[in-house]
């Protein structure tokens, strides 16, 4: 089969590899039909996150039609059309029991502080992802859902990750009515956040970047206010000044290990690998929320240290909120949204690039070019 | 204002946020939102067991020493090999993942793959390009002046790094062939029948 495989920072090509095989009662194999790259495959195509083993394939996000299921499988069969939750997850462990699926303990064996995750090194479990044109997918009876027939093929790929972890991202925000929200990011995560704040009865949502095409569209997709950071002097500065001297009540980190904004801290993290990622998002966050306010984390940092403004974030008596999203738990309630036009999430989808020209389309997206905000892989 | 008990006065009242926005407050009841509460017990999950059945173990598969057991399902992609892969099983093998050392080791590994996969590649005949690799042809269609020329993009201090990034592994390969090589010549000049030597 043609997969992409990662050959070192920067560098992926598309090769020639053995289908999946079944090696679990409960696998199937899965024909991809679409896959996206993520804003966090960003963080794997540039060598920051370890044990990124050269050879592997990327791809937490995509669709497929089910080719073949193993001996214990009851809830899927060949043929049918699924759409797979980027977590890699047991469904019966502790967590998966409590609905942390993004927590599973039974798939991880390379490391216990984080669940399993297709093409997202071994430090989340060693499975191959989907930009490829076979997957594996462990326990397809319980992570795989059915795509329903209503829905489109690009916003069903679009819940599979962006989508939920957006919401969730507001979720984690416990946002009251009338809450003025500031989102960190405008990219796709960023973007999804922003809607979602305002279906949580939001009362303000400010969206900052630096990037004018996407803080566009936070105002033409998620009706946000919008600030480039660099157009400012402080953005700490202006943001206590816009809300009033008291700061947002809720601020959501959707930007990562690959924030923009402190050249030391980009530096360092992004290019010399000696932080887990770059915080200073995060820090902005920790900065500009008021008092006693909430933090949601949804962006992706590595598991290396970061140099956090701990201090701030304990004077000010903030509660910081994270998780990897559990992307099965919100389908029922997301796909009642989509289903009633409240969310159109492929809306964001900006570029449509064949699986042969994945190198490109890499580089297009983490070069920012062409007002890339979301690229997907047409097989 | 902070400095007295009153919050800001938003600009728009929540019935206009939901006559302009779609959708606005559906979510606003906490018993809508699914991951609320964070921790909600269910055996509906699709799961028909209580510990799934084990994959088999085909190599001995590295595994932090956090877990108690070798997880039943694991990921069996790119097992490790060579240098790299010993440096990696040190890694599992002697440090959990609160030390810093299992992380800069398989930092290290990581580094390191790339010079081995490179070196492998060519003797397969399947030699890396870094021009396809890179994508980086994509510039000629993708608009490039115009997607960073008079933008306010932030990014653009440190994107001249990323080229060095790419060829480090290459520069690194030839400083080393380039050493190499001088050595075993001046080795064999010292070493010569034919060489003057000081009298």
């Amino acid at each position: 089969m043609r997969a992409m495989v990662y050959r070192g920072p920067y560098r992926v090509r598309v090769e020639e590899k053995e289908i999946p095989r079944i090696e679990h009662p409960n696998d199937a194999i899965v024909r991809v039909t679409k896959a996206a790259i993520c804003g966090s495959d960003l963080h794997l195509y540039h060598g920051m996150i370890p044990d990124t083993r050269v050879g592997m394939t990327f791809g937490h996000e995509f669709i497929g039609v089910v080719e073949t299921v193993g001996s214990s499988v009851q809830n899927l069969q060949a043929g049918d059309r699924v759409m797979v939750p980027f977590n890699i997850f047991c469904g019966s462990c502790f967590f998966c029991s409590r609905q942390l699926y993004g927590n599973c303990h039974n798939v991880n064996a390379n490391a216990t502080a984080v669940g399993g995750i297709y093409g997202y090194s071994h430090t989340a479990g060693g499975f191959d992802g989907g930009q490829a044109e076979f997957v594996r997918v462990p326990f397809a009876d319980v992570g795989p859902s059915k795509i329903p027939d209503w829905m489109d093929e690009e916003d069903a790929v679009m819940l599979t990750d962006a989508c939920p972890t957006g919401y969730f991202g507001a979720e984690l925000g416990d946002i009251k009515e009338g809450d003025v929200v500031v989102v960190f990011g405008a990219g796709p995560v960023g973007l999804f956040a922003a809607k979602s704040a305002w279906l949580m009865g939001a009362g303000r949502v400010i969206v900052v970047d630096h990037l004018d095409y996407r803080l566009e569209k936070a105002v033409s997709f998620a009706h946000a206010e919008i600030i480039n950071f660099t157009q400012v002097d402080d953005i700490i500065v202006y943001l206590k000044k816009i809300t009033d001297g008291l700061g947002a009540d809720v601020c959501i980190d959707a930007v990562g290990a690959e924030a923009d904004g402190a050249f030391f801290q980009h530096v360092t993290s992004t290019k010399l690998k000696m932080q887990g990622g770059s915080p200073v998002a995060l820090n902005w966050a920790i900065d500009s929320v008021r008092k006693a306010g909430i933090i949601s984390v949804v962006g992706a940092y590595g598991p290396l240290f970061s140099a956090i403004k701990f201090g701030d974030a304990f004077n000010k008596g903030l509660t910081i909120r994270t998780n990897q999203c559990s992307v099965k738990r919100h389908w029922p309630r997301l796909f009642e949204h989509v289903k009633n036009g409240i969310l159109k999430p492929s809306d964001i989808v900006s570029h449509r690039i064949p699986l042969e020209h994945i190198a490109e389309g890499y580089h297009i997206f983490s070069a920012k070019l062409d007002n890339c905000i979301k690229p997907i892989l047409i097989n | 204002m902070p400095y007295t008990s009153e919050k800001p006065p938003l600009a728009r009242s929540s019935e206009e946020l939901r006559a302009a926005i779609p959708g606005w407050g559906v979510d606003l009841d906490p018993k809508d939102r699914p991951a609320v509460p964070k921790e909600n017990f269910t055996r509906d999950t699709g799961a028909h067991w209580d510990f799934p059945e084990r994959q088999p173990e085909e190599w001995p598969r590295e595994r932090s020493i956090e877990h108690k057991m070798l997880t039943p399902v694991f990921g069996t992609s790119c097992p490790p090999k060579g240098f790299s892969g010993a440096i990696r099983k040190y890694a599992y093998s002697g440090f959990s993942e609160g030390q810093t050392a299992h992380w800069m080791l398989l930092m290290a590994a990581d580094r390191i793959d790339v010079l081995e996969s490179s070196v492998g590649s060519l003797l397969h005949g399947k030699p890396d390009n870094p021009i396809t690799e890179t994508g980086i042809l994509s510039e000629l269609k993708a608009h490039p002046i115009r997607s960073r020329i008079g933008q306010h993009r932030a990014d653009l201090k440190h994107q001249p790094l990323d080229p060095v990034i790419v060829a480090a592994p290459w520069l690194l390969m030839g400083g080393a062939a380039y050493m190499l090589v001088k050595s075993l010549r001046s080795r064999s000049r010292d070493e010569s029948p034919y060489r003057l030597t000081d009298r």
